[in-house]
Parts: C-alpha cells; structure tokens; sequence
C-alpha cells in the first residue's frame, strides 16, 4: 500500500483542526477567568463573515483578519457588558449570543453569497517548500496555521509563567479574594472574554477565508461548539486544546479517507468516531481526579458583584 | 408582496394576518415557504425561482407570498395556518418535513389547496411533486466517464437513503456506458449541508485518484476544492459555475417554473385536482447549467442524445438486465424499472466497489 495520501491527508487535518484551535484557546482563557461564554459559535460565524466582507472587498487576507477579530471582540464585548456589569445570567446570555451573532451574520452576509475570494496565500519558500514529506508539512501552510500555534505557546505561557497571567487565574478561582486585595474582577474578566471573541473570530475568519473561502449562512456548522467542548476535555490547558482539536480533525479526516478506501465500517459510526475519540484521549489524560479539580476554575460561570 | 428577509417567521406570519385585512379578494393568492433562506444557492432558491415565475407568467391574476427559513415541525404548522388564514388558494410546502403540518392545515381548510414537494402523503386537496434527479445524473454520467482520464468518479455523498443512491447508481450505469474502466469513489459526509466538511470530502477523494468531484450535498464548496486542484466538478441544485469556472461541467438543477405555474393555472380555471407528480428532464423539471467549453464537442453531442432519448422515452436510466453487487437481477432484461423500485432503491448496480454503510 502506497503512503503517498499520508501528506496530503495530513494538510487536510490542519485546515481542520487550525479553526478548532483558535476557538478552543480562546475561550480557554475566558474560561480560566471564570466567565463561561457559550456564545463561540455565534462570534465565529460574525468573525467569518466580517472576515470574507473585507477580503472581497478589499482583497487583503490580513485586513480580513484582523476584521475577524475585531467582529469577535465586538461581539465578546457585548457578552461581557450584559454578564459582567449587569449580572445576567452567563450561561442564556451566551446561548443567545450565538442565535443572535447566526442571524446577524446572516443579515450582513445576503450580498456575499456566492462572492468568491482566492483564499489565504500558503507560504512558499523555494528550494524548503518543495523538500519531499518534510517541506509541504512544515513550510506549505498559510499564515494563519503558524500563528494557531504561535497562540498557544503564547497563551500557556501567559497563563502560567506571567503576572498577568496569574491574575487571570486569580479572578477565576476566587473572585472575592482577588477583589479584596484591590484587583479589577470585572476589568480583567471583561478582557479576558474579549480576548475569547478575537479569537474565536480569527478561528471564524480561518473558516471563511482559508478552509472553503466562500460565504454560506451558518457555515461554522456547529464548531463553536465542538470548540467548547474540547476546553473543557482539555482541563482548560491551552497545549491539550490544540491536541484536541488535532485529534478531532484528525480523526475527521481519516474516516473520509478510510471510506474512500472501501473500508467497511457505517458511515454514522465513522462520523461519531472523532467525537469519541477526542473525549475518549482528553478524558484519559486528564483522569486524576484532584488535579482535574485543580484545573478547573472555581468560580466558573458564577457572577461577581463587589457588593456580593 | 415581499418580506424583509431575515425576520423570524413568527415575526412575518403576524405580518401576514395584518396585511390580509383589507385586501380584496379577485386574485389567486399563492403561498411558499422555504426551509432554507432563498439565498442559499440551492434547493429553496430554485423554489423561489418557481414562485417568480408564476408572478411572470400570470402576471396581474395572482399574488405571492414567501416566508423564507421556516424550521420543519411546529413553526411550519402555524406558517401555513396562517397562509390559509390570510385568504392564499393555494400554498407550496417546498420540504420533505412540511408533510405532516402540511396535511393537518389541509384537513382544516379543505377549500385550500396544497402543494407538498417530495412527499408521500396525499389528500383530496393535497398534491405532491418532486424531481427526477436521477435522469439529470444519468445525462451528466455520460458526461464525466467521457472526462475522467483517472477513471475515478469522486461523490460527496450526504446520506445513504434512496434518492442519493440512485443518483450514484444513475451516474455509475451512464459513465461505465461509456468508460468500461471507470470506477465511482463515494465518501459520506453525513450532513446536507457543512461546507467545511463537504471541502474535506473533495480533498480526500482527489488524493485518493479523483479527478471529478460530484456531490449530493447543498454548499459549493466541493466545487471550489476541484478549482484549486485542478480537477473537474458538477454543480448541484444551482449553476455553480463562478466557484470554479475551470473545474465546474455543468449542473443538474431543478425548475420548478413550468410545474408551479401549471398548478397555478388549474386552480384559476378550476381543474386542480389532488396529483401526485414526478417530473424529469421531459417536462423541464431536471435541466442543466450551460456546459462547460472545455467539453469536446463529441461529449456535448453524446450530453444532447442521452437528454434527448430520455425525453423521447428511448433511453432509461435504469433499464434491464440490471444486477445488484450479488449478481442477483434486480431490474429484469427488456423491462424499466419502476417507479416503486426507484423510490425504494437501497442498493448498488453490479460494478460499483464498495458497500453502502447501513
């Protein structure tokens, strides 16, 4: 049997999982700031359509991003303005942040049905690019895949090795003794869920811009909530989130390819498969009860008010 | 009359028993509602095409009413009440799942007449209709065997129920016609509609040797795949030729025009009767987008008597002997097979590889 789909399959998977990625990370530092925002699906659509907006209009991928972000964050900002200083309740607000982010998406994106956009460039270094094997897998990406993992590297590390970072934590685990010795709860939640909309936008943008560069409503397709999903199997670390979301498009892509391949198996249980196997591998790693715990912020999805 | 395009559909059914207050009743009235938004590039844009061109053929003799993404189920029932309650004579019900909120409207307003598209449940005023998609499939197999130099069909399949497999079944017979070497690679995505996925789909089936991209789902995306590859594709339920102006042959898209427009007038001159309908290429239900030009002339021609003998009742898709992937004979020599065995088909013609997942 010959390997050569092995490449291929493998860039598949990246296309796959880069969305995933950036989703995940970023409601992973919300998260870890005690806000619960179930309202990822609904920022990446925004971020996907205000992304493929500007590309066509103004042809620049990076423009396009960064109109991604902006839309997510736009959206974030919202969330964090009704959960956090005016008390409602996270866990409605964000699922009707998402209804609200597929119908307005849908609202904006009428003229852009049926536009097309080139797509994001992929890096092409010549003379390494077209090295068998070793060059497309690591040089042949576009730009967003390398700031994916750029974004996590960054994100563990801002967690876990910066001041900063530590507050972030802090207001998460206990946002009564965080306010107490003189911390912004709300300033640095509020961040911390703009930081989630940018992200989840970029993730929304990658959609709309690099993995099927067109405009359809409703095209994340239920990945925001897959990218929930995988915070919380991830035990709210930045690095598991990526494996994660690696398996889960990984696994994807190969029952395609196990299908194409005549290999026996129903179809419904292939297309269950990633989904078990990525709560299957998450669950598994993170299986010590007392570090889970650990892991998880305390004051998840709990209100603070400075009165309280 | 039109409605903004994006209000939710309660929002619009409230509108509609406003708007009906005064109106005078001299027109026909014709409802639609969509499962879909009419800018979704398939299956309930075609439909809207339909109800335009009622207002283009019958022109100051009937007005139409739309309401667009109506989920199937509860919300669908109380559209059509509300369609029926507002003075329409006639309403389309354009998705498989409007069927049974269809048939409990019905039996309340029985001087209503309905339309329900793809459906199996009749009622004295209430007809169905589909397409004959299959023969657009067999026109355009002829098509790709013709193309493919790989010899290998990829198909984006959504679900393994009757209606996809005897498109792939039409395919299969129309291009081994033609190719005796061709083989079909079917992947199944398990959507209608996840373009992300669909993309996935194309990319694995033109790694593993395709170099033609056909699909059974809704979004263009696979279309767009074959572009950037450099492998042909065919358009599904609309022209989807700008996703991919090198790769897309053609389309098999559905017309709804000449059927909505013959209900229309029946109910104005009073013969509608309660029918089941099954169109193909004959009627004009099943056409085709514009073919590509980079189709040798000899392959459109083939295109053109394939259509041609279909229209004539010369050629069927599924015509004897047929055998399954047992050998056991499943459409007999000199026979076509019938409407009952098409409805139901649940297996491959003897040829295909592969095995469709239960």
């Amino acid at each position: 049997m010959s390997f050569d789909w092995l490449v291929p399959a493998i860039l598949t998977i990246v296309t796959a999982a880069t969305p995933l990625v950036f989703a995940a990370v970023g409601e992973a530092v919300a998260e870890k700031a005690g806000v619960l925002n179930l309202g990822v699906e609904g920022m990446m659509i925004i971020g996907a359509i205000a992304a493929f907006a500007t590309a066509v209009s103004t042809g620049s991928g990076l423009l396009a991003v960064v109109a991604g972000a902006a839309a997510g964050l736009l959206l974030a900002l919202i969330f964090g303005v009704l959960t956090i200083y005016l008390q409602s309740n996270q866990v409605a607000t964000g699922l009707a942040l998402t209804i609200f982010g597929l119908g307005l998406s849908a609202l904006i994106g009428h003229g852009y049905v049926g536009k097309t956009f080139a797509g994001l460039p992929k890096l092409d270094i010549p003379g390494i690019t077209s090295i068998p094997v070793i060059g497309p897998l690591l040089f042949g990406h576009d730009g967003l895949v390398y700031f994916s993992v750029v974004s996590v590297i960054a994100v563990g590390w801002f967690l876990n090795r910066t001041r900063a970072g530590m507050l972030v934590r802090a207001v998460g685990e206990n946002h009564d003794a965080a306010h107490s010795i003189g911390y912004s709860v709300t300033l640095i939640r509020l961040a911390a869920v703009m930081f989630g909309g940018a992200m989840a936008g970029i993730g929304g943008a990658y959609l709309s811009i690099a993995y099927t560069p067109l405009w359809v409503e409703n095209m994340t397709a239920g990945r925001g909530w897959i990218a929930l999903a995988l915070v919380v199997f991830a035990s709210w670390k930045p690095w598991r989130a990526f494996l994660g979301a690696y398996l889960f498009g990984g696994i994807t892509i190969i029952q395609l390819y196990a299908q194409g391949m005549g290999v026996h198996v129903s179809a419904q249980f292939l297309s269950m498969l990633p989904y078990i196997a990525t709560i299957l591998v998450l669950v598994l790693i993170s299986r010590d009860e007392t570090r889970a715990r650990l892991n998880a912020p305390a004051c998840l999805g709990r209100n603070f008010h400075a009165s309280g | 009359m039109k409605f903004p395009k994006t209000l939710p559909a309660a929002v619009l059914a409230a509108g509609l028993a406003l708007g009906a207050a005064g109106s005078a009743q001299a027109q026909l009235k014709v409802g639609f509602i969509y499962v879909g938004p009419i800018g979704d590039h398939g299956w309930s844009y075609e439909h809207n095409q339909g109800r335009l061109a009622i207002e283009k053929a019958l022109g100051d003799k009937v007005k139409t009413t739309y309401v667009e993404k109506v989920p199937e189920g509860a919300d669908a029932q109380r559209v059509i009440t509300k369609l029926a309650q507002t003075g329409h004579n006639l309403i389309f019900t354009t998705s498989f799942g409007y069927m049974n909120p269809t048939l409990r409207v019905a039996e309340k307003f029985p001087k209503v007449k309905f339309e329900h598209a793809t459906g199996f449940k009749r009622a004295d005023n209430v007809s169905t209709y589909s397409a004959r998609f299959y023969e657009g499939r067999y026109v355009v197999g002829k098509i790709v065997g013709k193309m493919t130099k790989s010899n290998v069909i990829g198909y984006v399949g959504s679900f393994p129920i009757p209606e996809v497999i005897r498109g792939i079944n039409a395919t299969f017979l129309a291009a081994r016609s033609v190719n005796p070497k061709v083989q079909i690679k079917v992947v199944w995505v398990s959507s209608w509609f996840d373009p992300g996925k669909e993309a996935d789909a194309a990319k694995t089936l033109i790694d593993q040797g395709a170099d033609v991209i056909m699909q059974h789902t809704d979004s263009p995306a696979p279309v767009q795949v074959a572009e950037q590859r450099g492998v042909w594709a065919v358009g599904q339920a609309s022209d989807m030729t700008h996703f991919g102006p090198k790769a897309h042959l053609t389309a098999i898209m559905d017309n709804w025009g000449p059927y909505y427009v013959a209900r229309a007038k029946a109910v104005l001159d009073g013969s509608w009767k309660s029918t089941d309908t099954w169109d193909g290429i004959k009627p004009g239900m099943v056409t085709f987008a514009p073919y590509n030009k980079a189709i040798p002339a000899d392959v459109v021609a083939l295109a053109e008597a394939t259509k041609k003998g279909i229209v004539d009742g010369k050629i069927h898709p599924f015509a004897g002997e047929l055998k399954d992937q047992s050998g056991k004979v499943i459409v007999a020599a000199g026979k076509n097979a019938d409407d009952g065995f098409l409805a139901g088909m649940n297996v491959y013609v003897q040829g295909i590889e592969g095995t469709i997942p239960k």
